[in-house]
């Protein structure tokens, strides 16, 4: 940590170039950083940016079409010019990696101790008895519990975070110097994520690893290095200490990146910088209120999916996706759906937009329960119920033009209107949602990630709906790109009226869009609440987990806070705890827990499911 | 109304995936030769005969077994009965090559309906689709010919009938995979929330998301079936005399091969040469449809 011991890893004009008949990319352009012994080093950026380039510049992990120039020094030798043999010692000895998806970082055919012995027993040279000996200890150390029972599974018989947890166990066998981890939390959930790099520092403190950290979440950098490295588009931007970083950007873009990211501490909603943009427009947000009568109302829903039996002539067993839940959104209102994957949003979505074979219970759309319309009406009524998905490219038919794909549902809902119209209607909306009214003739290829989320927006709205359901409508799209849709949804909502259930995992963005929250749990709500009070004083369990578990861009703010960790992970929806869904994780379990089933009920401002939903904080 | 056309009209056409795929197949060499190739084959077959003197049955009886001469324009010699092998080489093509397309066309026609339908259904209506792919399957495909030739005779359409009703099965169960895949993905539930009739979906969403594979496929279906036709002609049970195709005509020259190759050389050429080039054509449309190698360009 000291500046004058000589540093770990000392990169120097580092550049990847790739050069294609389409012309020369460069991924990574001059680079340099130092790193040293047992400080952790962020790299942020957007996609694209050059970050992981970077690292599998450094792992020598680029394929043979990448060509690397510069320097990087470790240990006195030169990384980018290392003969394999030398580079093969190296990695997995002295420089260790983590990737982004346990699933497919680990081998599939491999039970994990074998995978594990297997570093032992080429580096070290130690017997398969001893390698194993070793790995149980490592996995013991990672916080896996019956770590030697764990070494004769395989990895799909492990959670993401159990995964990750081995992946990291892995690269640390043999107490590496340098570890890069690139993106290591971003397929885990949130509690996961928080567990995953709380192990990481305490590791770090205890090994003395350097840790090398690239990751696009600026609160994850806030809360976990010493020192951060803007990137953007292969060229670095900044460097600095986090504090200097963070509170004193001396750049344009790191300010704007910062700006960009919706804020959990955030007091009032404002517009979201968009990056490039000189000024932050003032909304008329606070304004906006939406009405009181009830647009939707979903009362007990349950859907349940077989899945296969238990054993050959066992019972049939079934997965119950969503158990129960109930709900009512007034017209003009933003409902905030989170929970962790799996906990069955997506399928409540897929419910209401009656999307699924079978569900129980009701779903009410202005009065009329949607299960029990012919086909023909549910048509009809599908004009008022719309849909944004997650991906945005995957939700564009690749084969058709951008014109064709946004006038499609007016072929169903106003099959009365003339070719010559419908371009008139995609055209006016293409301009609303922010695209130009030239690109109706092109296909979904040619466009970015924002671009398309904005086509699959002007779809949902072609046929003037009412409720707009939108399925992690910015989940795959970078900061900047998040921001400019989030700020277009909420501007559309105010110009329309229009109703959303907007489903995400992100608990900042949801704060910042949603009038009020529904949590949700294993098939359960666990919470509903208007946003300010949830966020404010939530009264589950759960929710207050969920919330401390989210990374601030804050450093100091982190240093400082004090969280709520949850052990374990959410348990399989196939076999869900008796009583209280949460009772194995939640730190107020007792008895009861375990015998009854908490009823959704009113305290304060909250709906919550839980016996202890009155006692104070702990 | 005007504007709105008028619009259209300048707006800028986009490139679709079909103009990327058929650009990168232009840059693909091998493809493009035997694109070349098999045009010229087609032309010749099409055209061919009409710059001989000779026709399909006329005996020649001076010149039996007459090795390719250009001066008596038996430019590629005459067959055990003094037929002129260059005219039959090239009618025998036609046959061939319209035994593959039809064929083709037939197993496309049925094996695309069943399978997207089976696979967009899915449930019950998929599983009895699929038994029944799997019980015509089962039937020995040789069996199945001889029987249909014996109750009905020698007669090239049973020849379309009995390939085509064969491949279709392979063509159902790869469009019905890939109709399975398909119909998770995102863009279908949308057309589904935007009240698209399953019908439509279909149509317009499934199918052409299919083609690609689909059209990789033909071009390896189509020599398989003129590899079939040949075999069966090749054991007496194709095309009648005096018709011939190319099948049949590599028969009758192997069994001269000692005295005059020529009758086998020729035919063998043509065969050999359409069968190259459309498996070029198939290796390069894969490669030009291939996904990957056009999201790494971005």
């Amino acid at each position: 940590m000291t500046a004058l011991s000589p540093p770990l890893l000392d990169v120097d004009a580092l550049s990847v170039t790739y050069t294609s008949e389409r012309g020369v990319v460069r991924a990574v352009n001059q680079l340099g950083f130092e790193l040293a012994a047992g400080e952790t080093l962020g790299i942020v950026g957007e996609s694209g940016s050059g970050k992981t380039q970077t690292a599998l510049a450094l792992m020598g992990l680029l394929p043979a079409t990448a060509a690397v120039t510069g320097r990087a020094g470790f240990d006195g030798r030169n990384l980018l010019a290392l003969a394999q043999a030398e580079l093969n010692m190296l990695r997995g000895q002295a420089l260790s990696m983590i990737f982004q998806d346990p699933m497919t970082a680990l081998n599939p055919h491999l039970t994990v101790g074998r995978q594990m012995a297997r570093v032992l027993e080429r580096h070290q040279r130690l017997s398969r008895r001893a390698a194993l000996a070793e790995a149980a200890v490592m996995l013991d150390r990672v916080r896996v519990p019956e770590a030697r029972a764990r070494l004769r599974q395989y990895p799909h018989e492990m959670s993401g975070g159990m995964r990750q947890r081995i992946m990291i166990a892995t690269a640390l066998l043999c107490r590496p110097r340098l570890l890069i981890a690139d993106e290591p939390t971003t397929a885990l959930d949130v509690t996961v994520q928080a567990q995953i790099l709380t192990l990481m520092r305490e590791l770090q403190a205890e090994l003395g690893t350097a840790i090398l950290l690239i990751t696009h979440d600026m609160g994850v950098v806030a809360a976990n290095c010493d020192r951060v490295l803007v990137m953007r588009n292969g060229e670095m931007r900044e460097q600095g200490r986090v504090d200097e970083v963070f509170y004193r950007p001396a750049d344009d873009y790191t300010r704007d990146l910062l700006a960009a990211v919706p804020r959990l501490d955030a007091q009032r909603p404002q517009r979201l910088a968009v990056i490039g943009a000189a000024e932050v427009a003032p909304s008329g947000r606070e304004d906006y209120q939406p009405t009181d009568d009830v647009l939707l109302q979903v009362n007990d829903l349950e859907v349940q999916f077989a899945a296969g039996r238990a054993g050959w002539f066992g019972p049939r067993r079934y997965l119950r996706a969503v158990d129960g839940v109930s709900f009512d959104l007034h017209r003009g209102e933003t409902l905030g759906i989170v929970g962790e994957s799996g906990c069955g949003k997506s399928t409540l979505a897929r419910a209401v937009l009656q999307l699924l074979d079978g569900y129980s219970g009701q779903v009410l759309l202005l009065g009329h329960d949607l299960s029990e319309l012919d086909r023909a009406r549910l048509t009809r009524t599908r004009r008022d119920l719309q849909v944004i998905f997650q991906d945005p490219l995957a939700s564009l038919n690749p084969r058709m033009t951008v014109g064709d794909i946004i006038s499609e549902p007016l072929l169903t809902f106003q099959p009365e209107l003339s070719r010559a119209a419908r371009l008139e209607r995609v055209q006016a909306l293409l301009g609303k949602v922010g695209l130009q009214p030239e690109h109706v003739n092109r296909y979904p290829h040619e466009f970015s990630g924002g671009q398309c989320q904005r086509i699959g927006i002007a779809r949902a709205l072609i046929s003037g709906p009412e409720l707009i359901i939108c399925d992690e409508p910015v989940s795959a799209l970078d900061v900047s790109v998040q921001a400019q849709v989030i700020n277009l949804l909420m501007d559309l909502q105010q110009e329309m009226g229009l109703t959303l259930m907007f489903i995400a995992h992100d608990l900042a963005v949801v704060k910042h869009i949603s009038h009020r929250v529904l949590v949700m749990y294993l098939g359960r709500v666990a919470e509903i609440a208007p946003r300010d009070a949830l966020y404010r004083e939530p009264r589950h369990p759960y929710t207050r987990a969920l919330i401390s578990a989210v990374p601030i861009p804050d450093p100091q703010l982190e240093r400082n806070r004090d969280r709520t960790l949850l052990g374990g992970d959410v348990p399989s929806p196939l076999d869900p705890p008796s009583g209280c869904a949460f009772r194995t994780r939640c730190p107020l379990a007792a008895a009861r827990c375990a015998a009854e089933r908490p009823a959704l009920r009113q305290v304060g401002d909250s709906l919550v499911a839980c016996h202890f939903a009155e006692s104070s904080r702990p | 109304m005007t504007g709105a056309t008028d619009t259209l009209a300048a707006a800028p056409r986009g490139r679709s995936l079909w103009d990327d795929a058929f650009d990168s197949l232009r840059r693909n060499r091998a493809a493009m030769i035997a694109v070349a190739l098999m045009l010229t084959v087609v032309v010749l077959v099409l055209f061919g005969p009409l710059l001989s003197p000779y026709d399909l049955y006329s005996t020649d009886w001076d010149r039996i077994s007459q090795p390719p001469s250009v001066s008596t324009a038996h430019w590629f010699g005459t067959d055990d009965v003094g037929r002129d092998l260059f005219v039959r080489t090239l009618y025998g093509g036609r046959i061939s090559l319209l035994v593959g397309l039809a064929a083709t066309a037939v197993s496309l026609l049925i094996g695309i309906a069943w399978g997207a339908t089976a696979g967009y259904a899915g449930g019950r209506i998929d599983q009895l689709m699929m038994r029944v792919v799997d019980v015509l399957y089962a039937m020995p495909f040789m069996f199945f010919v001889i029987l249909l030739m014996v109750f009905f005779g020698r007669n090239i359409f049973l020849i379309f009938v009995a390939v085509g009703a064969i491949n279709w099965l392979d063509m159902a169960r790869i469009v019905r995979g890939q109709t399975l895949s398909l119909k998770k993905r995102e863009f279908i539930e949308a057309a589904r929330a935007g009240g698209v009739s399953p019908v439509n979906i279909v149509r317009r969403h499934i199918v052409p998301n299919l083609l690609g594979v689909v059209v990789v496929y033909v071009t390896l279906t189509i020599p398989q079936v003129i590899l079939v036709e040949s075999f069966l002609s090749f054991l007496g049970l194709g095309v009648q005399e005096p018709m011939t195709s190319w099948g049949a005509l590599v028969n009758d020259g192997a069994q001269v091969m000692e005295t005059a190759p020529w009758a086998l050389m020729f035919p063998a050429t043509f065969l050999a040469v359409t069968l190259f080039c459309f498996n070029f054509i198939g290796d390069g449309l894969r490669d030009a449809l291939d996904p990957r190698d056009r999201s790494a360009g971005g």
